[in-house]
């Protein structure tokens, strides 16, 4: 994607004023802070990577050094309004495990991700080669993307997994895009929330 | 990064003296008609008296928490390493205050003071002290100093109790608590260690029913073993692993009971150099208040509910090797701080030292105290605009 984090404008978008937000995987804090500074939310942070950890601090936001692999058993029940976990879904090993937490801990979750589908991608793999470019920057054997869908892939998760789909956002190059988005979306953005009751 | 280099010292400095005449109640029931706490000093109070900083000191520790002493100068403060000019907490900035607690043998009102109403050594009838009454007694020295609300109060393991407990107890005159290496109460293995500690003072012929000052003696045997057991706990396996393992001392076995192993040797030293310095009835007092403490248990267990007047952002840190406070039990504080919707950051430091770790200049901790005390020296110069 070009520019820092094409998501995080879409995301703030999505978050009402003064609610309690989650971030799960929040790097340095920026999302929070934006949210903050412009939403006055009231946000926590989930980062593993020590040298994030005083940057967090930093800007300001409130950060739990935790590992999001074993889920979010210190949070209770729907003691967030949103639960975000952006850009970092395609890299965990429990995806399936983290999106149940989303929803148990938040009303509704947000989630971006690189969307394997876009044309590009699909180009790179017709010519044998797994795909290398600006979303995908790594190559097969160095990347921490273990967990790579398409737009279609996730809606099928998300269907047998009783997750609704309240909003999704296509975008290329910070712009979001309508039609075709599986094949010209290159970063996704999913609204979505318990479809029980 | 930490750029802090090892001479960046507080400097020379003197320990002062405050006295008290106003009884203090104590959670025990009893009370305490007068008492004095020793201090230090470190960096300048402001105009506002904003930026005043209470270190308060765990088990073993005193006053004495940064610089050195003109007449003494290899007596270096117990946390030097993170309090001095530049360091994590920065004296250039920040008014930092030591105090030795009550109940202590550093020079504040305890056990071998002499009882004005007798004029002899309190000793055994010294009242239990708690870490709520410590608190107490720190908060009159803050009105002695002139400080009604602290920029921060910090502390490690027994200290750290402190910070939280005057989050509870003063939630108006604190801004932050540091809270590092702690516990929200102990668990019956850390009583036991404690309690296994106190029976070897207890047992020691030498105590004399806590009034061993009367007879010349000092229960120095049970103190060095007091030591020894609490040592062990304050390594973790693979720190001790890698210091000592199974080293012999002369490179051979010799079939008795003189130290053999390195660790052996390392507990005895460790535990006579304590038992020379320390007071055992200050010992056992502070095994009990470590006991004692239990903000959750008037609420049924509920720790968000004892949290529930704190009004304090929130630094918790812990350490994954620390088996004595392990990361999970900062991990149910941090819980009960979410629960109450405060502001809270959290450091799980993969540090290999155990429970001492918090004592040691791991980068990665010095980082997130840096950073977190910068926020609130900026909050401080925000709000003084």
């Amino acid at each position: 994607m070009k520019g820092p984090r094409a998501d995080f404008a879409v995301i703030a978008g999505r978050i009402r004023r003064g609610a309690k937000v989650l971030d799960l995987g929040c790097g340095d804090g920026s999302l929070l802070r934006h949210l903050r500074q412009a939403l006055d939310v009231r946000g926590y942070g989930i980062e593993i990577d020590d040298a994030k950890i005083p940057a967090c601090v930093k800007n300001g936001t409130n950060v739990l050094q935790m590992d999001l692999e074993s889920g979010l058993s210190g949070f209770d029940p729907g003691s967030f309004d949103y639960v975000i976990l952006s850009l970092t879904l395609q890299a965990m090993k429990n995806s399936e495990h983290i999106l149940s937490e989303m929803l148990r801990v938040g009303r509704e979750g947000i989630v971006s991700f690189p969307n394997f589908g876009y044309w590009r991608n699909r180009i790179q793999l017709a010519m044998g080669r797994m795909p290398v470019n600006d979303d995908f920057p790594h190559h097969w054997y160095d990347t921490p993307n273990i967990h790579l869908c398409t737009m279609t892939d996730f809606e099928a998760f998300c269907a047998q997994h009783r997750i609704r789909i309240l909003e999704r956002i296509a975008l290329h190059e910070g712009r979001e895009v309508t039609a075709l988005p599986n094949l010209r979306g290159s970063l996704v953005v999913y609204r979505f929330g318990s479809s029980a009751g | 990064m930490d750029t802090a280099t090892p001479d960046r010292s507080a400097g020379a400095v003197t320990p002062q003296r405050a006295s008290f005449s106003e009884p203090l109640a104590l959670r025990c029931g009893r009370s305490i008609a007068s008492y004095d706490l020793v201090y230090e000093t470190y960096g300048q109070l402001n105009a506002e008296r904003s930026n005043a900083i209470l270190v308060c000191h765990a088990l073993n520790a005193s006053h004495h928490v940064a610089g050195f002493y003109a007449d003494d100068p290899e007596n270096i403060g117990w946390w030097d390493n993170i309090i001095g000019p530049g360091k994590p907490i920065d004296t250039d900035r920040f008014f930092v205050i030591g105090v030795n607690n009550l109940g202590g043998c550093f020079g504040s009102t305890g056990p071998m003071s002499l009882d004005p109403s007798t004029g002899r050594p309190y000793g055994a009838s010294f009242p239990l002290v708690t870490v709520e009454d410590w608190v107490a007694a720190q908060a009159r020295l803050a009105d002695h100093l002139g400080i009604d609300r602290f920029a921060a109060v910090m502390g490690g393991s027994l200290g750290a109790m402190q910070s939280l407990s005057w989050a509870r107890q003063y939630p108006e005159r604190l801004r932050h608590a540091l809270v590092i290496a702690c516990a929200p109460n102990l668990s019956a293995q850390n009583i036991a260690f404690n309690e296994v500690a106190r029976q070897a003072i207890l047992t020691d012929p030498d105590f004399h029913g806590g009034d061993y000052y009367a007879h010349g003696a000092t229960p120095g045997r049970g103190l060095r073993v007091a030591r020894m057991v609490g040592h062990i706990t304050y390594l973790s396996d693979d720190a001790m692993a890698s210091k000592f393992g199974r080293q012999l001392k002369n490179g051979s076995i010799g079939y008795c009971f003189e130290p053999e192993f390195q660790i052996e040797s390392y507990l005895r030293y460790q535990g006579g150099k304590f038992a020379e310095y320390f007071d055992a009835n200050t010992y056992l007092r502070i095994t009990k208040a470590l006991d004692y403490f239990d903000p959750a248990f008037e609420y049924g267990g509920d720790l968000s509910k004892a949290l529930a007047a704190a009004k304090a952002g929130f630094l918790v840190v812990s350490f994954t090797t620390d088996w004595r406070f392990a990361p999970e039990r900062s991990r149910e504080l941090v819980q009960a701080l979410l629960r109450n919707q405060l502001d809270v950051t959290y450091g799980e430091i993969d540090a290999p030292h155990g429970h001492d770790a918090f004592l040691l200049d791991d980068p990665r901790y010095h980082a997130l105290v840096r950073a977190y005390v910068d926020r609130i020296h900026a909050e401080i110069a925000a709000g003084a605009q």
